[in-house]
């Protein structure tokens, strides 16, 4: 099934009148996709907006641009126009008078006509779906009716996949990650380089397919790439603190394109990957990599992806670490005396409750810490997340929205950033760098790592 | 038809019917949104979604402060006409006789002279927001047909109570036959608009809490 679902053409079948009837994609296609979204909070939200705009405020993409297209609720009209035909007593009763009576004849048909959603529309709407969101939740919030606009846009996702409106730097991940097991089309070949660069460096061994470990360790095609120091630093606290794990050829990849594209069918197949490798190796929980969007998708959408609860538990590397800590696994000695600054990732703090524990683990290791100024539940997204950073259109608008970010940063002027999602990161650098602000950005898990004690004694609990 | 005439009218038959209309559209709304349901949630939890939603029913009374700051108009206005319409409509005197009259249930009221002064606020509290709609980027841009008829049926029960009570309409059973008739018009046109969100909030405040709190974020 795997081509299958971005493929157009592909196996699933589809009668009805379609607008692009040949092709795997259609309106029709689209409009069930999202006809199957629709649930009570969905309803809820839509029958409750007042159209104050608030959410605009919460939103870096609007913040940042002034532009009112911008405004999160805004996003979401094809899907409520579709909901208010289909899904209320009103919008039903206004088709069929719509049927049934001879408006035109009596020049009302404009007033009963209503907005139709059309594939032009779905076109129209896909950057504002794609390139102007992050899904990073800032906006449900902040909606004093209490809309969950985030959860609409993961959904209205859903209908632009299937009618074929997605963006081309997202279809090529996702297909990417289907056929190689990763966005980035990385192989197994590239990460046992790196494993045994590893190795050499830190004396320590790399475990695979170590079969019953209590963690299996995944990790990002972007954090390979990038950030190689997280593997190795990751691999000198757990021998630091005597955590069984493993990595597994198997699956090594925790992000999910599908749930950044919004297709149900990719998800599933994704994250199937994870459970297979989970169960093959027999273990206990499973370690999402600094990474906020695969901590979600692993933690919270996985298993209603593949509809079934996991036989083991998933952390984000952060909890694990935070969980070391508090038993007293973790030595460390000195602290950093620089002025050090936090970003939270929407994906970890706000859309997972992770907050407190990197504030823990930064108070283990920084002399000097300062919390931006809204932050935790609160914080303001880098601009990178939610498939944007995947999304070559979207270069200009993932800018503009970091400005947001550099404003809290420019407000508490640390002297290094430390977060822990590579894709955060990334664009942390990228922004930095862009507007020549000499701010280093690290991650959390090598911050520790550069404090372990170095001997071993004692640190067993 | 006489002014008591139309009153009778207002007080009698149309109230009932504007009654019957509300409390079935209502009724209609509320079902259609949650016979939909939500699918199985297979994900451990973190925390618990009924607490959080029930938390967020209330929480989002509260605005948060980055959100003040960033709208205090938004904020100071829209909660100074809320807060006047729902002191207007249930604790004014012959508000609360007319609610133990067809429900049978009381509370005390406030005194009118108090109720008068929340009632020109709120007035003035409207006309403000309409303003603001008209002349915000993102209000302008968001808003519809709708959201200047509901706009319309709210200002109109408070102009016409207002009016009333000074008598500066006469003779006053027309006044208050207008008044009454506003208030009908307000209730029929209620579950066919996004009034609804009177009763929705809250639904929307749960499922939004509990979506969260489930993962352990207070929202």
């Amino acid at each position: 099934m795997t081509e299958a679902v971005l493929t157009p053409g592909a196996d699933l079948p589809e009668s009805s009148g379609t607008t692009q009837a040949a092709g795997g994609f259609s309106l029709a296609r689209g409009l069930n996709a999202l006809r199957e979204e629709m649930d009570a909070p969905v309803a809820s939200f839509f029958s409750s907006c007042v159209h104050c705009g608030l959410c605009a405020t919460a939103c870096p993409f609007f913040v940042e641009t002034g532009d009112p297209k911008y405004t999160p609720i805004h996003k979401l009209e094809p899907m409520r126009i579709l909901w208010e035909q289909e899904f209320t007593f009103w919008g039903k009763l206004k088709g069929v008078l719509r049927e049934k009576l001879p408006l035109d004849k009596l020049g009302l048909d404009k007033h009963f006509a209503g907005k139709q959603v059309t594939d032009e529309m779905l076109a129209e709407w896909e950057p504002l779906l794609y390139d102007s969101c992050t899904m990073c939740g800032r906006c449900s919030m902040v909606c004093p009716v209490g809309n969950d606009i985030q959860y609409m846009i993961r959904k209205a996702r859903e209908g632009q996949v299937a009618s074929g409106h997605s963006p081309e730097g997202l279809v090529a991940a996702s297909v990417r990650a289907v056929n190689t097991g990763s966005p980035m089309g990385l192989k197994w070949k590239t990460l046992d380089v790196q494993i045994r660069h590893v190795e050499q460096s830190t004396g320590l061994e790399v475990p695979i397919d170590k079969q019953g470990a209590d963690y299996l360790v995944l990790l990002s095609s972007m954090e390979i790439i990038n950030f190689p120091e997280y593997l190795e630093a990751l691999t000198k606290i757990f021998a630091h603190a005597g955590v069984s794990w493993t990595l597994s050829q198997q699956c090594f990849e925790a992000t999910n394109a599908g749930i950044q594209i919004g297709s149900k069918d990719i998800a599933a197949v994704l994250v199937q990957r994870v459970v297979d490798a989970a169960e093959a190796l027999d273990v206990k929980n499973v370690i999402s990599p600094e990474c906020g969007h695969a901590y979600t998708a692993i933690r919270w959408e996985g298993p209603n992806a593949i509809k079934r609860a996991y036989p083991f538990k998933v952390f984000h590397i952060i909890e694990v670490l935070d969980q070391l800590r508090a038993d007293g696994r973790i030595k460390t000695e000195g602290r950093e005396d620089d002025r050090l600054s936090l970003h939270d990732p929407c994906n970890l703090a706000r859309k997972s409750g992770v907050i407190q524990q990197q504030r823990n683990l930064m108070d283990l290791v920084a002399e000097n810490f300062v919390d931006l100024k809204e932050h935790g539940k609160m914080q303001w997204c880098c601009g990178a997340g939610g498939g944007v950073s995947s999304n070559e259109r979207a270069e200009a608008l993932k800018l503009a929205a970091f400005k947001k970010k550099k404003a809290q940063i420019e407000e508490v002027e640390p002297d290094r950033m430390v977060t822990m999602c590579a894709t955060c990161r990334t664009q942390l650098e990228e922004g930095l760098e862009e507007f020549t602000m000499d701010i280093p950005v690290i991650g959390l898990t090598e911050l520790i790592a550069d404090h372990l004690v170095e001997s071993d004694e004692g640190t067993h609990a | 038809m006489t002014a008591v005439e139309f009153l009778m009218l207002t007080k009698g038959p149309l109230f009932q019917a504007a009654l019957a209309v509300f409390a079935l559209g209502v009724l209609v709304r509320l079902v259609e949104i949650l016979a939909l349901g939500r699918a199985h949630n297979y994900a451990a939890p973190r925390g618990s979604a009924a607490l959080g939603g029930l938390r967020t029913m209330y929480k989002r009374f509260e605005p948060d402060p980055g959100t003040f700051k960033a709208a205090p108009f938004d904020v100071v206005v829209g909660m100074v006409w809320h807060i006047g319409f729902i002191v207007a409509l249930l604790l004014f005197i012959p508000h609360v006789e007319l609610i133990k009259s067809t429900f049978g249930i009381a509370w005390p009221a406030l005194p009118n002279p108090v109720v008068d002064a929340i009632t020109a606020i709120t007035i003035l509290g409207l006309l403000a927001a309409l303003v603001h709609r008209l002349a915000h980027p993102v209000k302008r841009f968001l808003s519809t047909p709708e959201d200047y008829l509901i706009w319309g049926v709210t200002f109109l029960v408070m102009i016409t109570g207002y009016l009333a009570y000074h008598r500066l309409i006469n003779p006053y059973p027309l006044a208050l036959g207008i008044h009454i008739l506003a208030a009908e018009i307000f209730l029929v046109v209620l579950p066919f608009t996004k009034l609804t969100h009177m009763f929705t909030a809250f639904v929307a405040r749960y499922y939004n809490g509990a979506t969260f709190g489930r993962k352990g974020v207070q929202s």
